[in-house]
């Protein structure tokens, strides 16, 4: 009887660390002669520095240093170099970095960052996308032309706010319009929200005799750490190396790299002695990126028997300050813009734009939440204009193997799920049957609004993980990556791939939690739903390396065929009588035979993974091949609403994905009801709210508010399992896509019972409200 | 008890049932002692505001945020962090109903929960939830928190 590993709900290798206290985080690690940095940041959200005055902050108990913008002056930027990581010459949003105090504590620091005078001569500010995007709008970047690319295929627009601009152009769209019988066109707006990871952004640097970079963070992206502090300050790769732990939570925040740029300057300004930045949480939020914005305008139209004709997409992502990672997010929304539905007539334009809002960067769904929003808000106005039922407008428009994406991509059953096995177990899940407006009493109704999903990941086309195997005397493996564990679990998932290739216990495989850049093998980054995918095929490829060594040696000395053996059980036995075998324990470090010679060694496993046929889209078309494969999904949320005072609670929310296969149910189920519950907070309360001057009003968890414990609904959470033939057991993304749908059922299922249409997020009470009195205007 | 701290010196404070000597500003809180002084850093800094719980830990038995009891306040309180507990059911909940992912919150919603079992071991759903309100969890539904408790309370989901 062999192991069973995958599709078992395995404990988390990390559970009693955490359960006990004794888990180390970033900002645990305790370091001899550690100073700390505390950033000045801007009070002005457009404006340019006329001076800033040290004198007096220069003088206070305990400062060493202060940096600032021109004392480094050098751009950064992943996607576009638009970004001084301390604001040189001008600044543009609220919370921008200016300085940094370094002094020999916290306090001291802190207390010092209040004697820094810097005067400002105010700018025009640019508050919305929309506004940005209107000719004439003060520019926030004059020459955004002029800025290095740091990839191919990036497209700012000289004169203008436009970081990026993505086209996709497929089929005939005049001919689709000719052939709608009905047409719906609508806006929509989805302000910022945030992160908020409960470990707040930190970080230390430190600079070693020799030159050598040593950074510990809280980061998604160790190795993006180490190439952007390489290529923003010249110093070879090599002589980086970043650490990083157990991290707080991370939810696309912490793939951005900001802290670690300022930090290492801040201990280049004092001699590479060791300096630590940890963000408070109002710099958190209003300091460190945040969740972009949107202004989307959907123009939809089917035939007579509801079959879409075409879609007209305009994507305005409101990406703040800077580009980051916001141009690949408006590429992500133009390639999925259709949903997981069939439309052969497509224009989409999805513009990045620069306002004077805080940056943005990824953040769970990578912009599909904000599409889908968008996209499935106006499913529901087309199905109500043609009075036909919604889920069954979604299911006649399904997606199926043999027709393409939006990029063009070839759909097949293993890249693309089943999205009607998903409607068809969602529709009984929610009790759809049983009417989906139901008046409970004068006051109050119940009722149900969908949102199908689908995503798929959108990395550069050389993406790549490696995974390393190391057999221990004791028989037991070690196993290395470069994946961080933010919280989902995936080094359990990891750990669960490998116990299933070798055939072992899951409890004899020990797995090497924090990253170091400089032992661990490279991953991309722990973003975009990926590392199941990505790193467990480099994972199942070094396992397979390693049973290659166990076997050859083992055929050596047991005078057999390597083909003769299989491995179990930590045994190389022989397939036709099991009771001839070798412990792994006496062969993994080399088998010694009874005279006391020796051979072979020890037994390291080694595997990589690139992504595979993957193109940039092409300018012009947008034709393309972004992502390796989607994962589909239904989600519906059942609400109670008052019409008296539009006050609601959510009573039921249902998510069907295809999972392809699930690896941990009770992990998968917890990071789909994590995702749930995140959607449903910016989808009924988190917002980052902005006043006239473009300061932010929402930085503190008192007037940001999330879900809290006893808000949370009934969650159910169901599987369609079509395998994605080429993953680690068929099994798919999953990380992210819980929030998507979200807002978007939210939303339509309470446009049903306040009979307004509900175009924008937060979902208050006040908003419900509002519209409605607009309406009776 | 009547104490009165006018410049950085020592204190005596009762940590996980040992007397413990910390030499801290009368400005510090009790999470800057427990963690920076002390180095029990299982208490964790969320929003320093008093918002997210994640730095909770007991004070003569009740939740107290850390974040905002200065350390010299604790003198004369028996203050448990997550550290004092040992095997507790509550942990045990935790790990079987999978009541983590990034593991941040979970000290300060561990002592929360522990204060609560401690408090009322008789509470109902109503208690439970008004006391888990203190807390935030950001990985989590809650759903895998709320379960955890129910198990140690022996409460049946309504």
């Amino acid at each position: 009887m062999d192991y069973i590993s995958v599709g078992e709900s395995v404990p988390r290798k990390d559970a009693w660390e955490k359960a006990s206290g004794a888990a180390r985080y970033n900002s645990d690690r305790i370091q001899p002669g550690l100073l700390h940095g505390a950033l000045v940041t801007s009070t002005c959200a457009h404006g340019l520095i006329k001076s800033i005055d040290l004198g007096a902050a220069l003088t206070m108990p305990g400062v060493i240093n202060i940096i600032t913008g021109a004392d480094f002056p050098v751009l950064s930027g992943p996607v576009l170099e638009d970004h001084p990581p301390l604001a040189s010459g001008k600044v543009r949003y609220y919370g921008e970095p200016v300085a940094v105090v370094i002094a020999a504590t916290e306090a001291q620091a802190v207390a010092a960052v209040g004697a820094v005078n810097i005067e400002y001569e105010a700018l025009p500010i640019v508050t919305s996308p929309l506004d940005s995007f209107k000719p004439g709008a003060p520019l926030i970047h004059e020459r955004v032309d002029l800025y290095k690319r740091m990839v191919s295929d990036v497209y700012p627009e000289k004169d203008t706010n436009i970081a990026d601009h993505i086209k996709i152009r497929k089929g005939d769209l005049p001919k689709g319009w000719a052939a709608s019988h009905t047409i719906i066109e609508a806006e929509y707006d989805l302000p910022q929200a945030d992160h908020i990871a409960m470990e707040t952004r930190n970080v230390q640097a430190e600079i070693l005799p020799g030159d050598e970079v040593v950074i510990h963070s809280s980061s998604q992206t160790p190795f993006s750490i180490r190439k952007e502090i390489s290529s923003c300050f010249g110093i070879d790769l090599g002589k980086i190396t970043v650490h990083v732990p157990l991290v707080g939570g991370g939810f696309g925040g912490k793939a951005a790299v900001q802290l670690e740029l300022i930090a290492y300057m801040a201990s280049l300004s004092v001699g590479g002695r060791p300096v630590k930045i940890a963000n408070t949480r109002e710099q958190d939020i209003s300091t460190s990126p945040s969740q972009l914005g949107l202004h989307a305008r959907i123009k939809l139209g089917a035939d007579q028997s509801g079959r879409f004709t075409a879609l007209e997409a305009i994507f305005m992502v409101d990406s703040g300050a800077y580009c980051d990672i916001g141009s690949r997010m408006a590429k992500s929304m133009a390639m999925n813009c259709t949903g997981p539905y069939r439309i052969d007539n497509v224009w989409c334009d999805s513009y990045c734009i620069y306002t004077n809002h805080i940056y943005a960067t990824s953040f769970r769904g990578f912009g599909h939440l904000e599409f889908t929003f968008a996209l499935e808000r106006s499913l529901d106005k087309l199905a109500a204009q043609m009075q036909l039922d919604p889920l069954e407008l979604r299911r006649r428009n399904a997606l199926k193997a043999g027709d393409s994406s939006p990029t063009q991509v070839a759909l097949t059953t293993s890249n693309l799920g089943n999205l009607e096995a998903c409607l068809d177990k969602l529709k009984s899940l929610i009790n759809w049957d049983q009417g989906r407006y139901i008046s409970i009493d004068a006051n109050t109704v119940r009722s149900k609004g969908i949102s199908c999903l689908w995503k798929t990941s959108n990395s550069p086309t050389d993406a790549f993980s490696g995974a390393m195997v190391i057999i221990n005397p004791d028989g037991s493996i070690n196993l290395i990556v470069g994946a961080v564990e933010i919280g989902p679990g995936m080094l359990t998932t990891l750990a669960q791939i490998l116990a299933e290739k070798m055939k072992m216990d899951i409890n004899r495989i020990h797995v090497h939690m924090p990253v170091d850049t400089r032992v661990s093998p490279h991953h991309w980054k722990t973003v975009g739903s990926m590392t199941t995918y990505m790193v467990g095929k480099a994972v199942l490829e070094a396992a397979q390396d390693a049973i290659n060594q166990l076997l050859s040696l083992a055929a050596m000395v047991l005078k057999v065929s390597p083909s003769d053996l299989d491995v179990a059980r930590e045994r190389v036995y022989l397939k036709d009588n099991p009771d001839y075998y070798m412990d792994i324990a006496d062969i993994g470090h080399a088998y010694k035979y009874p005279d006391g010679n020796s051979v072979g060694g020890q037994v390291i496993g080694r595997g990589s993974f690139v992504m595979r046929h993957l193109t940039p889209l092409d300018p012009n078309t947008g034709r393309g091949r972004p992502g390796p494969a989607w994962t589909v999904g239904a989600q519906a949320v059942e609400v109670e609403y008052n019409r008296r005072d539009h006050s609601y609670k959510i009573l039921k929310a249902v998510t069907v994905l295809d999972a392809g296969k699930v690896i941990n149910p009770k992990h998968a189920r917890g990071v789909i009801t994590g995702g749930v519950s995140m959607g449903l907070g910016v989808a009924t309360r988190e917002e980052i709210i902005y006043d006239e001057q473009g300061q932010i009003g929402t930085s503190s968890l008192r007037t940001y508010k999330v879900l809290h414990c006893g808000q949370q609904p009934e969650y159910v959470v169901d599987y369609v399992e079509t395998p994605l033939l080429d993953s680690p057991y068929g099994a798919r993304p999953i990380g992210e896509h819980g929030i998507i749908g979200m807002p978007a059922a939210l939303a339509n299922s309470l446009s049903l019972a306040a009979g307004i249409e509900l175009d924008q997020l937060p979902l208050t009470p006040e908003l419900i409200w509002k519209r409605l009195e607009e309406e009776k205007r | 008890m009547m104490f009165q701290m006018q410049q950085i010196g020592p204190i005596q404070l009762d940590i996980n049932g040992a007397k413990i000597s910390a030499v801290v500003r009368p400005a510090d809180t009790l999470l800057y002692a427990l963690r920076e002084v002390l180095g029990l850093t299982a208490a964790k800094p969320g929003c320093e505001n008093g918002d997210c719980g994640s730095c909770t830990v007991l004070v003569d038995g009740l939740p107290v945020k850390s974040c905002l009891m200065l350390a010299v306040e604790a003198v004369g309180h028996k203050i448990t962090t997550l550290e004092g507990l040992q095997d507790a059911p509550i942990q045990k909940a935790f790990v079987e109903h999978r009541a983590f992912q990034c593991g941040y919150c979970t000290p300060g919603f561990i002592m929360t929960c522990q204060g609560l079992i401690e408090k009322h071991p008789d509470a109902d759903e109503d208690t439970m939830f008004t006391w888990l309100e203190s807390n935030i969890c950001r990985c989590t539904s809650y759903e895998e928190i709320t379960g955890a408790v129910r198990s140690v309370l022996n409460i049946t989901p309504e």
